[in-house]
Parts: C-alpha cells; sequence; structure tokens
C-alpha cells in the first residue's frame, strides 16, 4: 500500500486549475457584460470563445478522467458526505458541459453569427427561433447562477476540510505535489 | 494494513479549541461573503442607478408603451432583400470579403424610429435601414443605419437623459418644456447636431433617402493597416423634398405603402459610399459631421428588390447589431456603439420571447 495515490494525475490538477480560472473569469464576464454599455461588446467578445474553450476542455477532462485512477477520499469522510460530494462533481461536470452547449445553441436559434476570432466562427446548432432563443437565454442565466453556488459550495467545503476537519482534502487536487505520508 | 494505520495516526492533527474551530468557521464565511459580494458586484448590484441596458430599454418602454413581439425602438417597419454587387474597389481599405468583387445576398428592414408600431407615418420621423449582408465562408456583415446626417447625442447617457426629459406629463400629455430645456442647455453638442440636422430637408420617401452609418469605424486591409470610415448609401433614385403643407393624410402608411409601390415597379438601388477620415477628425463623436473633401469611395451597389410584411419577413426575428462585423471591420472608439449592441441586444431579447402581435404593414398591405 506504499504507493497508494494521494493526489490527481498531473494533468487533472493541470486541466482542474486551468477550467477552475476559466470559469470564474467567465462568471464574472458573463455577469458583468448585461449589466454593462461600454464595456459589453468587448466582453461578449471574450465571453464566446472562452465559452466555447470551456466546453472543449470540460470534454477532454472527462475523457480523460474516465481513464484515470482517483485518489481515495479522505478516512474523514462519512459515506454521506462522499455521495455529496460525487453528486457535486456530477453537478459541476454537467453545468460546464451543458451552459457553453446552451450559450451556442441561443446563438444559434437568434440567428447569431458565432464569431470565435476574426473570420472564425462556428455553425449554427438550432434552427432560427426567436422563442427557442428566448427560453434558452433564461435558461443560460439560471444555469449560469447555479454554477456559481455550486462553485461557492464547491468552494466552502473544501476550505472547511482544510482548515476546519484538517484531513488534507484539499493536497488531492493541491497544484504543487505532495507526497504520501 | 499496518503501514496505513500509521499514515492515519500521523495524520490527525491535534484536536481545534471551540474557539479556534468557531473562529475558522467565521474566516470561512467572510471569505465566501467576500467571493458573493465580488460577483454581485460584477453584475452591478451595487450600483443601482448605473445606467444599465436594462435601465435604458425601460425609458424606451416608459416614453412609447410596450408592444408585444416590436422592437422598443423603430417599432414600425417592414422586411426586404435584394442583394450587394461590389466592385471590388473597397478591397484596397478593408480586407472584409464583402469588398471582393461579385455579389452577396442581403436581408434588411426599414423602419421609423419611436417605439409605436402603428405610428402614423410622417417624413419628419426618423428614418431607419437596418441591412445583413450574408458573406462567403459564413460570415456577416450587419449594419442600422438612418437618415439622420448626425446623431443627435454623444453619449449613450446624454440619449438616456434626452428620453427621460422627453417623457409626456401624464396631466397635459405633452413634454415638460422646462425639461426639454434644461436638457437642451447642459447638452450644447445636441443643439448644434440638430441644427445640422434641421438644414437637411428630408426625401419624400424611403426610396430617395440617403442612410448613414452616423459612428464611425474602422476599416482594416490585408496588411493589417486600420482607417478611420464612415459609410452612407446613397440612393440612385433622385432626390425629391417632402412636402412641407402639413396635409392630413388619410392613409396612415402612406410611406410605407409608396415604398412597396416603387419597389414592385422597379428593383431600388443605393449606391454604398465610404468616407475616409482624416487624422484629427472625430471618430468618438456621432453628433460631428467630418470636414468636407474627405476621400469619398464608392464600393458598390445595394439593390433591394423583393419586400414583404414583417409577419413573414425573416428581418422580423434578425437583431440588426451594428457589431456584427466581418473580419477587416471594426468598431472604432465611439461609446455609442458598444452600447448599441448591448441596448439592441436587450431589446431583441425582451422581444423574443412575446407573443407576435399583427404589423401595421400586413401582408396584404404589401399586395395591395
Amino acid at each position: 500500500m506504499a504507493t497508494q495515490q494521494t493526489q490527481f494525475t498531473v494533468l487533472m490538477r493541470i486541466l482542474h486549475w486551468l477550467m477552475a480560472a476559466m470559469v470564474l473569469t467567465m462568471l464574472g464576464i458573463g455577469v458583468a457584460m448585461v449589466a454593462s454599455l461600454g464595456d459589453y461588446h468587448r466582453l461578449v467578445s471574450i465571453h464566446r470563445p472562452l465559452g466555447i474553450a470551456i466546453l472543449i476542455l470540460v470534454v477532454i477532462r472527462f475523457v480523460n478522467r474516465q481513464f484515470s485512477t482517483l485518489p481515495p477520499f479522505p478516512a474523514t469522510m462519512s459515506s454521506q458526505e462522499r455521495f455529496v460530494a460525487h453528486a457535486s462533481e456530477v453537478l459541476l461536470y454537467t453545468l460546464l458541459f451543458v451552459l457553453p452547449l446552451v450559450g451556442w445553441g441561443m446563438l444559434s436559434a437568434a440567428r447569431y453569427p458565432i464569431v470565435l476570432y476574426g473570420p472564425l466562427h462556428l455553425p449554427p446548432i438550432l434552427p432560427h427561433s426567436v422563442m427557442l432563443y428566448a427560453f434558452l437565454r433564461k435558461t443560460h442565466t439560471v444555469l449560469a447562477y447555479l454554477l456559481f453556488l455550486a462553485f461557492i459550495a464547491h468552494f466552502g467545503a473544501i476550505l472547511f476540510h482544510t482548515l476546519v476537519v484538517r484531513d488534507g482534502l484539499f493536497s488531492r487536487m493541491a497544484p504543487w505535489r505532495v507526497r504520501a505520508r | 494494513m499496518p503501514s496505513d494505520s500509521t499514515a492515519s495516526a500521523e495524520k490527525q492533527p491535534a484536536a481545534l479549541s471551540r474557539g479556534s474551530t468557531l473562529r475558522r468557521l467565521v474566516g470561512i464565511g467572510v471569505v465566501i461573503l467576500c467571493v458573493a459580494g465580488g460577483f454581485l458586484y460584477l453584475g452591478g448590484w451595487f450600483s443601482p442607478n448605473a445606467l444599465t441596458p436594462a435601465r435604458f430599454v425601460d425609458a424606451f418602454e416608459r416614453a412609447d408603451g410596450v408592444y408585444s413581439g416590436f422592437r422598443r425602438n423603430h417599432a414600425k417597419g417592414v422586411g426586404v432583400s435584394g442583394y450587394f454587387e461590389s466592385n471590388g474597389e473597397g478591397a484596397r481599405l478593408s480586407k472584409a470579403v464583402v469588398f471582393r468583387p461579385g455579389r452577396v445576398a442581403v436581408i434588411g428592414r426599414f423602419s421609423f424610429g419611436g417605439g409605436d408600431p402603428n405610428v402614423a407615418d410622417a417624413p419628419t420621423m426618423v428614418r431607419g435601414l437596418g441591412l445583413l449582408f450574408w458573406l462567403p465562408g459564413g460570415e456577416e456583415w450587419r449594419t442600422a443605419m438612418i437618415n439622420l446626417p448626425v446623431f443627435p447625442f454623444q453619449t449613450p447617457q446624454a440619449f438616456y437623459d434626452n428620453l427621460v426629459a422627453s417623457q409626456p406629463d401624464p396631466k397635459t400629455g405633452k413634454p415638460d418644456p422646462d425639461k426639454m430645456a434644461a436638457f437642451a442647455a447642459s447638452h450644447p453638442a445636441t443643439v448644434r447636431a440638430l441644427g445640422i440636422i434641421q438644414s437637411h430637408a428630408p426625401s419624400s420617401g424611403f426610396d430617395n433617402t440617403a442612410f448613414n452609418s452616423l459612428n464611425a469605424f474602422r476599416f482594416i486591409d490585408a496588411a493589417g493597416k486600420s482607417i478611420p470610415v464612415r459609410w452612407t448609401l446613397a440612393p440612385v433614385q433622385p432626390f425629391a423634398a417632402a412636402s412641407t403643407a402639413a396635409t392630413a393624410q388619410t392613409d396612415k402608411n402612406y410611406m410605407f405603402d409608396a415604398l412597396i409601390a416603387s419597389i414592385l415597379q422597379h428593383p431600388l438601388q443605393w449606391h454604398l459610399i465610404i468616407t475616409i477620415g482624416q487624422p484629427g477628425d472625430p471618430t468618438n463623436d456621432a453628433t460631428v459631421a467630418w470636414p468636407d473633401g474627405r476621400e469619398q469611395v464608392d464600393v458598390g451597389t445595394l439593390t433591394l428588390d423583393h419586400i414583404e410584411s414583417e409577419e413573414t419577413s425573416p428581418a422580423r426575428d434578425i437583431n440588426f447589431d451594428p457589431l456584427v462585423l466581418p473580419s477587416g471591420m471594426a468598431p472604432s472608439d465611439d461609446p455609442l456603439l458598444s452600447a448599441r449592441s448591448a441596448i439592441y441586444s436587450q431589446s431583441f431579447t425582451r422581444r423574443a420571447g412575446e407573443a407576435k402581435t399583427p404589423s401595421a404593414i400586413s401582408p396584404t398591405e404589401v399586395r395591395k
């Protein structure tokens, strides 16, 4: 048991922290741009390609996870806690996949061009329908707030385990290398 | 598993005192509140008086009312389609594919300014033309132009303040002249722009109207060189001044009807004229015209040969967002541009989800 894995793989940790930075930036841009006049265009121009980048990364991350061994939960976590932790991971993966897809879909339904950079753009994935756009636009907002709440819960749980329970939960995903003790 | 039990024994930290646990929990709570507060701050929750797209569209709704399914401004309109034939002259100004020689399909929408979709046609009202150019390779160019030679407002805030100042007084049903005067006194740029606007007599109909980009944009050529530009659609149809006599028109849609009759008779054409700004020409102030004598390039001809009611036209469900630009065109530093994009989007989102009500220019109106 000396080789017991204590951390997620290097690739998983890189993907986690890269996406954490991207998703937080994305949530900030999203909530700021809808309230902005002067910066609206600049923020939307970042929001679109960044969202698509997140969509691509979450697929890579999900596939990679299927082929990776995960470190065990600390012994301090009860089976209920493990269930909640697992469910929150499923929720986060789902939101990170569905939110950009809804964004792409709503732009398609509104018949906006889905410009990434310069002449580079994506094809529409839904037919032109403003009613569908209106529904997806609302959905996009609701899911974004849900993602923010899920992030807060995730962040709070990690802080609680690290500072109060002190069971080394954070070291599983720490960006630096933590050796098994 | 002896090694395992040793590991967990080693990991077991000394128990926290109750006070220490409490302090750490409070600390976590503060961190979480700061993150959530930062998020709400970015979303403008702590600046309830800041001008946002939603508050701007609210002002349009207060001024003109809400008409289900219609644009909050430029509500009355009709759909058109046709094509743009580039002569290739624009290719040296911008690498945008629309300027390569050849023909691209266009859809568009003629409109009157204001939020009332049933307003009676009048030559003094602002005329709009929104266009969407379908470019090869899937790019698009959208532009929303009006017939005014300059725009009356320098900033989004000035536009908003004017909307608020010119709101009808509930008692008189007319705007409060004191508020209007106060607005004019504090906005000399608007007064100057209105002077320019009033010196241009409106034409008799949509077909002989010149439409202007108003805002400056930037064109970027193949070498990456950027130049400031404005553009105008100059009608091929000869100018005729609108009748100044206050004749009561029995047909509320007489200007749209004239446009329909005209387009059914022969395709309507406009030259797309690009005006190139010189260093020092303001690009961030749509209230000011550029000096005469600037280089102008005729880059091609727009032909509109089909007209239909909004009820059947795809133009109804298009947002003519002036910042949907192909590669080779970019916004200038004019603060109105990003604001227009944001506000059009807000108006589009609101009307998208509403039940669509019949347009004043009905399918029968177009066929008669």
